[in-house]
């Protein structure tokens, strides 16, 4: 078990070390991250100066929100994908990965949680400099107080570790179809809308609300923006943290479980 | 007890029936038909400590799912397996600590980063003490020398350093067994002829037991002093190589140079049961012996009496068409 988690932290670093070499992308992943963050927030502006009445959550936490959600994007955006794993799998390269000593869903694991964060490592940055030195309305807030960023950055990292043992699911779904796209896509639109993704939680109608509590992709991207804003109180958040460990601890299993039994009857594909 | 004993291994394969064309796809969705290949039927074999075996076959004779059933990667249908003791899809971890394997078409190298760095993820997976790994690395990278290419990212060298590479990313836990699925595959001669040798000395100096399977016959010519012949999932011979030559290489080819003219060729040489001409030329002459019936010397003797012979080269059949005559007597 200790030698399997040197092994676990071994690919973690390489993966980190691999991820950060692709700086083109960050850039160009920069820039598109702008450009949505800028659409998203003048929406937002246009609809909160002719809205009637008090709405469930201010523009200035709004735009904390958005800008967040632009700079972290690689962390909890569901459809981007390890290819390399899916590649493993339909080519039959996976040979390799079974004749090593240590179970494969921990170390796929920390591949797939060192491949977000070296991404967002490169991009979280500078997205978060500049929308700190933006103009007004545009410009990103500090959060309320100390302790507040502490919960923010705890339910973050949490919040990836579910996002990854959802994403982990994906990737040993395609054992058995053999293309990531079906599961894929469905997944992700189902999960982006449900992660607040699209619209932030507190503005979707109250039915849609209570669904979007009931499942796990907003613990990785609406709870810890929403934490960071002061709009969930840091009660709310400890209460949080709670419900992210048990999703954690049930996504795991059932990843571990699934992945035993399909690797009985695995078939490794190519000669 | 022998290091491999494989004793009555059955696998299938069942595989979805579809014939080309849209019409036969859209049918597909709603009805698939399956047909089963039977991967595997009753193989046996046992492998000794310290042996060179190569496995032999066309392809889809089954040697890759022997090879994947022996490290783990497949469970059988029926049949028992033992290796080192130990049965290699119920004890996966254990098992695959004292095995290397190669597979040639595929790669356990990361893409993007220096070899040395796939080396160091690979002694953390493996738990390799320190020492013994800069034991394992030093020796590795002298004897393929990989000096000079360890530093390298996999995707910058060329398939002969990679294959080097590879060998020593299978070797750096210092396994007992080696499998090899096509090692030469797609190399030049001078790579080949580096990952035999390279073979050969760690057979022989840690005594590490090698299964082999390739297509170059070459390959096994000068590693294998034992053969297993496999074809559709069958063992059909086991046993050394020379046994093969003997009972297949029933001809040989005389080439002969000489000064003089054609026609007295044909006719000192007509005479001989046996000898065929293959081709005849002013001053060359080929000519194929069946050793069943003719003997060389004899051949050879008529010549030179006849001709005014320049000089004589004997040729055994190339090993390629031996197996070749081989496959097509087990019918495979």
């Amino acid at each position: 078990m200790k030698s399997n988690i040197k092994a676990y932290f071994s690919v973690f670093r390489l993966r980190l070390i691999t991820g950060l070499q692709y700086r083109a992308a960050a850039l160009a992943g920069i820039a598109t991250q702008f450009f949505w963050g800028f659409m998203h927030i003048m929406v937002y502006e246009a609809f909160y100066e002719n809205a009637m009445g008090t709405q469930p959550i201010s523009l200035k936490q709004i735009i904390s929100y958005v800008w967040l959600q632009q700079a972290f994007l690689v962390f909890i955006a569901l459809w981007i994908r390890d290819y390399e794993i899916f590649n493993l799998i339909t080519s039959g390269n996976i040979a390799y990965e079974f004749c090593r000593p240590c179970g494969f869903y921990g170390f796929w694991f920390a591949k797939l949680v060192a491949q977000r964060l070296s991404g967002a490592t490169l991009r979280c940055f500078p997205i978060l400099i500049v929308a700190f030195l933006l103009p007004e309305p545009y410009r990103m807030t500090l959060p309320p107080d100390f302790l507040t960023f502490c919960l923010f950055v705890i339910t973050l990292v949490i919040g990836l570790l579910v996002l990854v043992s959802i994403s982990m699911l994906i990737y040993i779904s395609v054992f058995i179809t053999m293309s990531p796209s079906g599961s894929m896509t469905t997944i992700s639109i189902i999960g982006e809308f449900f992660s607040g993704m699209i619209i932030p939680i507190p503005l979707m109608p109250s039915w849609l609300q209570k669904i979007a509590n009931y499942l796990p992709f907003r613990l990785a991207a609406d709870m810890p923006f929403r934490i960071y804003s002061g709009h969930i109180p840091a009660d709310e958040a400890l209460k949080g943290i709670l419900i992210q460990l048990a999703w954690l601890l049930v996504l795991v299993l059932i990843g571990k479980i699934s992945l035993k039994s399909i690797t009985k009857k695995i078939i490794v594909q190519g000669g | 007890m022998p290091e491999i004993e494989v004793e009555g291994l059955y696998k299938r394969f069942k595989v979805a029936k579809r014939s080309a064309g849209l019409g036969q796809a859209v049918k597909s969705l709603f009805h698939r038909e399956y047909r089963i290949i039977e991967a595997l039927n009753n193989v046996s074999f046992s492998i000794e400590s310290g042996e060179i075996v190569g496995y032999i076959g066309p392809n889809g004779a089954g040697k890759s799912t022997t090879i994947k059933i022996m490290s783990g990667i497949l469970v059988p249908d029926e049949g028992k397996c033992c290796i080192m003791g130990r049965i290699p899809w119920k004890e996966r971890v254990a098992h695959v600590k004292n095995i290397g394997v190669v597979f040639g078409q595929r790669s356990q190298l990361w893409w993007d980063v220096p070899v040395i760095d796939s080396f160091e993820l690979l002694r953390d997976i493996y738990a390799i003490p320190q020492k013994e790994y800069l034991e394992n690395l030093d020796l590795l990278v002298s004897t393929l020398e990989l000096q000079n290419i360890i530093n390298i990212p996999v995707r910058q060298l060329s398939l002969g350093q990679r294959m080097r590479c590879e060998l020593a990313a299978s070797l750096l836990h210092g396994p007992k067994i080696l499998f090899l699925d096509e090692p030469t595959i797609g190399l030049d001669a001078v790579s080949k002829i580096a990952v035999r040798q390279f073979i050969k000395r760690i057979n022989r100096e840690k005594n590490i037991t090698v299964i082999l399977t390739t297509h170059d016959m070459n390959d096994i010519e000068a590693l294998a002093s034992r053969i297993l012949l496999i074809g559709k999932g069958r063992i059909l011979y086991d046993g050394d190589l020379d046994y093969i030559r003997n009972c297949f290489s029933t001809h040989k080819t005389i080439t002969v140079n000489f000064r003089g003219n054609k026609p007295q060729v044909d006719t000192c040489v007509a005479g001989i049961s046996g000898v065929n001409v293959i081709s005849c030329s002013e001053e060359r002459i080929l000519l194929d012996v069946d050793t069943r019936t003719a003997r060389v010397t004899d051949v050879i003797t008529i010549l030179s009496a006849n001709l005014d012979v320049i000089d004589i080269s004997i040729d055994s059949q190339p090993i390629d068409e031996l197996i070749v005559k081989l496959y097509r007597e087990y019918d495979i």
